[in-house]
């Protein structure tokens, strides 16, 4: 199981990169490696030329302000999750990483990557569309910002175009009065999510003003769900059943040789409730601070 | 047409060695096929296993999905270079042999370097996270039972031997 050859160029400069990635049409840009690696041993992908960015200058970065973070495309899953800064401005960020695959899989593979990756199998995906972030691009036609609702086109497929270089990533912080909450079910720890997910929960006094759950392994695409006209009376057993009953109904779980369509109803319906909950429960200790 | 080579200088247990490799050379195969370094062994070349576990820079990564080419400015640990100056067995290998923590060996490289990278980072695991710690890494022979001992007792050698 070896990759087919392939053309090889580690440029030191983000212009020699965007001129190498513009001067040949079938060419990949190499990042983490942990996913396009085994796509290539599989030979499941077979490009003519790799342009590894790993040498760049500047893009190991993660800059924190209280608006959003904002992680550069060299930086590592473990360098995310291992921020503090990080966690505090956008607590889901950290939640969902403890599930993207081992930690040895996560001291290599980077955050963006695995956006632009775009499986719907990724959490990071899921967590990008869910607070509504973006992705930087560039290419030599210039740079461009690509929101989260753009981004993901199919299985795999990205909006990026084969030139561009995904610089980085942004998350919006935290509203003023929000929760947020992670959970997903994998046969083992570090395996892909049979089901998963992530929830914001947002309150104004004790009101629910905003209830939004994102889904993983659900569907091709990262999915989001409005759910908050089920949660703005009362959060409790039965509304938060109510909830549940809404998200199997629009999501229409796909079944796959890992679960059947009617297990993984089961798992949404599950997750759902128990993860709105924890996050509305996060929203009350973050107002009661 | 012949493949273009690369010339790469891989720093593997504190050796420069400098060698020429196909681009699409995975580490795991430079350090067995062109630098004879056969302690790092390849189960399943997507990442799964563990087996191929090497410390880049002190953190446990895949051989297996790293290309040669793209490890150029790293420092390389394998298996190899966790026995003492002296030859003998580093802490981690004799927790391993007290403890009956292999069986058929296959797996154990890869075990060997991810605990070492982990006791570094937590030298007191608790029993849970001694179970965590090889999370990453399968084993077909010994039920990991012995393994995790083997993490315990590694934490222990390597407080007694550093006191
Ligand atoms: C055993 C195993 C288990 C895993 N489990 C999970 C899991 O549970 N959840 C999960 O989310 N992921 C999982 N992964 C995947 C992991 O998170 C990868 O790190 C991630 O998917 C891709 O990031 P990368 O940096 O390795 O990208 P690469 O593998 O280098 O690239 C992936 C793709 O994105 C493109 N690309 C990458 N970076 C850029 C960029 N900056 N600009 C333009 N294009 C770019 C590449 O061209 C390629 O097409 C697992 C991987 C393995 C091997
Ligand atoms: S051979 Fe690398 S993880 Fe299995
Ligand atoms: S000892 Fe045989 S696979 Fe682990």
């Amino acid at each position: 199981m070896k990759p087919a050859p392939f053309a090889y160029r580690r440029p030191d400069t983000l212009q020699q990169a965007l001129a190498d990635l513009a001067g040949e049409p079938d060419a990949k840009v190499l990042a983490g490696g942990q996913s396009l690696v085994p796509l290539l041993s599989m030979r499941l992908a077979a490009p003519a030329l790799l342009v590894d960015i790993n040498g760049l200058p500047g893009l190991a970065e993660i800059v924190v302000t209280d608006a959003g973070v904002r992680v550069g495309a060299l930086a590592r899953h473990a360098d995310v999750l291992s921020s503090s800064e990080a966690r505090r401005v956008q607590p889901l960020l950290a939640m969902a990483l403890q599930h993207v695959a081992h930690a040895t899989i996560r001291n290599r593979g980077t955050t963006v990557g695995s956006i632009v990756h775009a499986d719907a199998a990724a959490e990071m995906p899921v967590v990008l569309t869910l607070l509504g972030g973006s992705v930087d691009v560039e290419s030599t036609a210039g740079p461009r910002t690509i929101p989260a609702e753009e981004l993901f086109l199919g299985p795999l497929e990205s909006s990026l175009r084969p030139d561009e270089i995904a610089l980085s990533a942004y998350f919006p912080a935290l509203p003023e009065g929000a929760g947020v909450a992670f959970d997903e079910i994998a046969r083992r720890h570090g395996d892909y999510a049979l089901c998963g997910v992530a929830a914001l929960v947002r309150l104004e006094g004790d009101r629910v003003v905003e209830a939004r759950a994102g889904y993983v392994s659900v569907n091709e695409l990262p999915t989001v769900l409005d759910l908050t006209a089920d949660l703005a009376g009362v959060v409790d057993e039965a509304s938060l059943a109510a909830s549940a009953e809404t998200a199997v109904a629009q999501l229409e779980p796909d079944g796959d040789i890992h679960a059947t369509p009617e297990y993984r109803a089961q798992l949404v319906r599950v997750l759902t409730s128990r993860v709105l909950r924890a996050a509305y429960e996060d929203a009350c200790e973050r107002n009661a601070r | 047409m012949s493949e273009e080579l690369h010339d790469v200088r891989l720093v593997v247990n504190g050796t420069t060695h400098h060698t020429q490799v196909p681009a699409r050379r995975l580490l795991s195969d430079a350090l067995r096929h062109d630098l004879a370094l056969t302690g790092t062994h390849v189960g399943c070349e997507h990442g799964v296993c563990g087996a191929c576990t090497v410390l880049v820079d002190g953190k446990p990564m895949r051989s297996c999905l790293i290309f040669a080419v793209s490890a150029i400015d790293t420092e390389i640990t394998t298996v190899e270079g966790l026995t003492e100056p002296d030859g003998s067995l580093g802490p981690v290998q004799q927790a391993f042999a007290e403890c009956h923590g292999l069986q058929c060996g296959f797996c154990t490289p890869g075990f060997l370097t991810t605990i070492t990278a982990g006791l570094a980072e937590n030298p007191c695991p608790t029993h849970d996270e001694a179970r965590d710690m090889i999370a990453g890494n399968l084993c077909r022979c010994t039920g990991y039972q012995n393994i995790v001992k083997a993490v315990e007792r590694a934490a222990v050698l390597i407080e007694e031997r550093t006191s």
